[in-house]
């Protein structure tokens, strides 16, 4: 166990902490009011897991209703809302809003911060966030118009054009996804500023840019990249609305306009998107590969510069999103090449925790378990990105099963698990109690094997020719047995993440303390109690290295003899 | 014969690749009774058979990267794990190496090169191939839930089931495919043939196939579509020259007038059939739905949804939801004998 006193000045916080006498009312109140980066991070952490929940719900039903050919369990329109909510939901009521909300909490204890250089703007792009993903989700009940007769839209996360149109959408349902997003948004972009003012001003002495931890790092990469794909989906978003009620005609075909533009507009949104989701988590494994290898991160000024380099690329390749739109084969080539060329700074990185490890002395505590389940998914997930960037080999694979199983390895085999790493890593840090390690290696092993059931098994059903999006599938087109093999794992997935929900609220209460500093770490987050009190650190630190706390640990052998 | 196929595929393309080919072999036997499946393992096309060459090709390589990788990281991940009588004392930290560094940054670039220039080729081999002038044309209309196919120069309009004839390698007869839609996106996909394209309003796409073997093939709409996308099955038949020209000569003819139908004859022309279907030699000329002058030609009704028998075709007139909720014909509201005469005209509309 660590040592409780490190000598890091001011660190420690010896004011007793202040007994709350409220009553619940002036407790919710506060959590409302509050302009605090932490309980911030908190409530967008919740309100993610809360959706996760409801998205994870939906895919059930879409699991169950795939189960078996000809299935009746959902009707048409009901499975076609359900996939559409639980894509747009994950996207970005879950994978948004639980990222940024580490990044609220993580990024200034990392940086020696006591807030966030906007804390009011923080707490309107956290509310902005939450009302976005009601709108969406009152659609359920005020889709057709306040008439009783709700619905959810039903146009697919990725909404082409002209199905989105008046004629072949009616009612509400699209108005309130269109909507939503812009709501949320805003929030997001909001966030995305904070987030950039915050590293580039309020890093504590010492801390120079090369010396932030690589989470802090990826964070403001993701948020320079933020400021630039969400706007083109807020402005596609607007001209929809313009297009819905105001006679417009960008996408509607039938008046000249062009489905092909639409398309344009959501993929150089969607595909920099996805890297706004994955470089976040990219930045957990950093932080927890290191520590439970007892080693320092291999290679950081390469991990830095292919991650902005990640960034860059990720900007030139939206178009391998439709290779079968009908581009001329010159546009395909160039499409497959700088798809192609992502694949390098990718796989700088993952060479990069390879050798982190190596050499090292690995614990398999459960944030480690989930990292090292990441290394492996992320790996394989590259490489079917490869495959799908050849673009003859995309014509066969797009809008396939395949695709499918692609980007769940990457949301769910990499993504999820190191949101679950880092759930179980800093959950102490935030609660003062330790997540059950028993309840974690359930929930751990329980979740790789459903979740290599279902995705691995996709990936062959995609090449037997199932396409994606489709409620029902024939009986004779041998996908029967891999169909029902997937809902089964999916199955099994849902049980391990009740059991993780159920560790969260059960560890609260009965959790073992943990101390400040329980995994022996080295950012300066675990310089300060669990958890921390407002103002973070009562007097600013210092720092000379990357890893603050093993130069005070290690006064023998500090860092800063040895970065360069 | 799935089996069959792939290994002559594995042929076509000139690499060792023995252990894919065990995958892809283990892969079609994976596929319960496989004969059904519209697997990318068993092309019967040229745009199809490329695209499998390349795709293992590019399969090998990235399983390559896979062990390699991965083997490192699993022997990594059980060589240095802690031990049991471990001392508590810290590894030896190392920070980071330029030559390592710039080794694994190489390597990747060369792969990168060699897998763009591969695909690059196939790209255009594809894309770009020239137009024999023997080849067919075929215009492809995608509707909210069904396809239709027009022969510009034969004349033909049918909907859901392409005929095609057999092309071979001594006597080429492509198949060119013309792609539009009357609403929203849809896509072609029929994978034992070519690779999917796009049919989208106001941007015409084309494609080709060029089938090696007569048979039926499977496939079915590949774009998210609206409520009934998953009943939008296609079928293409590839006919011997013979069989395709019969077909096409009866295709040609207009719709068959039996005087012992008349009856179902009179209830079509007189109910609002007439505006949304066409029976040429009739007064119907509707365009809204799928060309009935020769639904009794076809196997399945309501693109795919259902087999083309006396009774499906009465409860689709009865209720089309029976099949596909959501599908943009209307419940016609007829009385039994009215449904009975008509029935009786639709399965003889040859
Ligand atoms: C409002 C337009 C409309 C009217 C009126 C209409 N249909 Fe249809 N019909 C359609 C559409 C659209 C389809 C294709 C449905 C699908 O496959 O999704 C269709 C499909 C069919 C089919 C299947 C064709 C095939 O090859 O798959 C038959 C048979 C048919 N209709 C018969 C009739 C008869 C008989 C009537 C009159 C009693 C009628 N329809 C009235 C629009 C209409
Ligand atoms: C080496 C890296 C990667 C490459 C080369 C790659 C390549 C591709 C390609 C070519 C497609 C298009 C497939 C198609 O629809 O036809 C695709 C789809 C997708 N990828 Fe990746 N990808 C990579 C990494 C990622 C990452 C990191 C994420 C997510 C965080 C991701 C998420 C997705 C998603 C969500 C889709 C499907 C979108 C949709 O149609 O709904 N991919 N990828
Ligand atoms: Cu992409
Ligand atoms: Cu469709």
């Amino acid at each position: 166990m660590a040592d409780q006193t490190l000598p890091m000045s001011g660190s420690l916080d010896v004011t007793p902490r202040e007994r709350s006498r409220a009553v619940l009312l002036e407790w919710l109140h506060g959590w409302v009011v509050t302009v605090d980066h932490k309980r911030l991070g908190i409530l967008y952490v919740v309100y993610s897991i809360f959706f996760l929940l409801v998205a994870g719900a939906e895919a059930l039903a879409i699991r169950i209703q795939l189960a078996w050919p000809n299935q009746h369990f959902l009707s048409p329109q009901v499975y076609n809302r359900m996939f559409t909510m639980h894509g747009t939901t994950m996207v970005f009521l879950v994978g948004m809003p639980i990222l940024f909300g580490f990044a609220n909490y993580l990024v200034p204890l990392m940086i020696g911060a006591r807030d966030m250089a906007f804390p009011r703007l923080n707490a309107f792009s956290f509310w902005l966030t939450a009302f976005g993903g009601l709108l969406l989700y009152y659609s359920f009940v005020g889709g057709f118009g306040l008439y009783g007769m709700g619905s959810a839209p039903d146009v697919g996360w990725w909404a082409y054009a002209p199905l989105t149109a008046k004629a072949f959408s009616p009612g509400h349902a699209t108005d309130y996804w269109a909507l939503a997003l812009i709501v949320s948004g805003f929030g997001t972009l909001g966030t995305a500023i904070n987030v950039i003012a915050t590293t580039l001003s309020m890093r504590c002495r010492g801390m120079s840019l090369l010396r932030m931890p690589l989470f802090v790092w990826l964070m403001l990469v993701v948020s320079a990249l933020t400021l630039v794909t969400i706007t083109p989906l807020t402005a596609a978003q607007i001209m929809l609305v313009i297009d819905r009620y105001l006679g417009g005609h960008f996408f509607d075909t039938q008046a000249g306009g062009s489905a092909v533009v639409w398309m344009h507009f959501f993929w150089i949104f969607g595909h920099p998107e996805v890297y706004v989701l994955v470089m976040p988590a990219f930045g957990i494994a950093s932080e927890v590969i290191p520590v439970f290898s007892r080693k320092a991160i291999f290679g950081y000024p390469a991990m830095v510069a292919a991650s902005v380099g990640i960034a860059f690329v990720s900007l030139g390749v939206w178009a391998h999103h439709m290779f079968t739109v009908g581009m001329t084969s010159v546009g395909n080539a160039f499409f497959v090449l700088s798809t192609m060329l992502v694949g390098i700074p990718t796989g700088i990185k993952i060479f990069n925790w390879v050798a982190t490890i190596w050499g090292g002395k690995i614990r398999f505590a459960t944030p480690m378990l989930f990292c090292i389940g990441f290394l492996f998914q992320f790996l394989i997930a590259g490489l079917t990105g490869i495959m799908l960037s050849v673009a003859p080999w995309n014509w066969q694979l797009h809008n396939s099963y395949f695709v499918i199983a692609h980007f769940h390895y990457v949301l769910v085999g990499a993504i999820v698990f190191n949101i679950f790493a880092a759930i179980y890593y800093w959950y102490p840090k935030v609660t003062g109690r330790m997540l059950s390690e028993t309840l974690g290696k359930w929930h751990f092993w329980l979740f790789l094997i459903g979740f290599h059931i279902t995705f691995d098994t996709m990936h062959f059903v995609g090449f037997l020719g199932m396409p994606r999006s489709i409620y029902t599938f024939e009986p004779d087109r041998g996908w029967n047995h891999l169909n029902l093999i997937i809902s089964l794992g999916g199955m099994i997935q849902g049980i391990a993440v009740l059991i993780f929900a159920w560790n969260l609220v059960h560890s609260y209460f009965r959790g073992k303390v943990a101390g400040n500093d329980p995994w022996d770490a080295w950012t300066l987050e675990w310089a300060t109690p669990s958890p921390p009190p407002v103002y973070n650190f009562a007097i600013d630190p210092e720092v000379h290295s990357r890893r603050p706390l093993w130069d005070l640990k290690h006064p023998e052998d500090p860092d800063w003899k040895y970065e360069a | 014969m799935i089996r069959e196929q792939s290994a002559r595929a594995i042929r076509l393309s000139s690499l060792p690749m023995v252990c894919v080919a065990a995958v892809v072999a283990r892969q079609s036997a994976w596929a319960d009774a496989a004969q059904g499946s519209p697997s990318i393992f068993a092309p019967a096309s040229t745009p199809a058979s490329s695209i499998l060459g390349l795709s293992l090709f590019v399969l090998s390589i990235t399983g390559g990267i896979f062990f390699t990788v991965g083997g490192l990281l699993a022997w990594a991940i059980i060589r240095y794990r802690a031990r049991r009588d471990d001392d508590g004392s810290e590894p030896a930290q190392i920070y980071g190496s330029t030559q390592v560094e710039l080794a694994w940054t190489v390597i990747p670039i060369l792969i990168v090169v060699v897998l763009f220039l591969t695909t690059a080729r196939i790209i255009f081999a594809i894309q770009d191939a020239p137009k024999p002038p023997a080849a067919l044309d075929v215009t492809v209309v995608g509707h909210q839930f069904w396809w239709e196919f027009r022969y510009p120069k034969l004349g033909i309009v049918t909907a859901n089931e392409l005929h095609v004839p057999v092309s071979s390698t001594n006597d080429p007869k492509p198949t060119y495919l013309h792609l539009l839609s009357s609403d929203v996106d849809h896509s072609f996909w029929v994978p034992q043939l070519a690779g999917k394209t796009d049919l989208i309003p106001n941007h015409p796409n084309d494609t080709w196939i060029d089938p090696l073997h007569t048979g039926v093939y499977l496939g079915q709409c590949a774009q998210f579509c609206g409520v009934e996308h998953a009943k939008m099955l296609l079928r293409v038949y590839v006919d011997t020259p013979e069989q395709f020209a019969a077909w096409v000569n009866k295709q040609k003819q207009p719709g068959v007038q039996d005087a012992s139908v008349a009856a179902g004859r009179h209830v079509f022309e007189t109910q609002a059939c007439t505006n949304c279907h066409r029976i040429t030699g009739t007064a119907a000329t509707g365009t809204f739905g799928p060309d009935l002058t020769h639904l009794a030609s076809r196997a399945t009704i309501a693109s795919g949804a259902a087999l083309n028998t006396p009774e499906n075709l009465r409860s689709w007139i009865n209720a089309p939801d029976h099949f596909k909720p959501g599908a943009l014909m209307p419940a016609m509201q007829l009385n039994d004998e009215q449904v009975d005469q008509l029935v009786a005209y639709l399965t003889t509309l040859h």
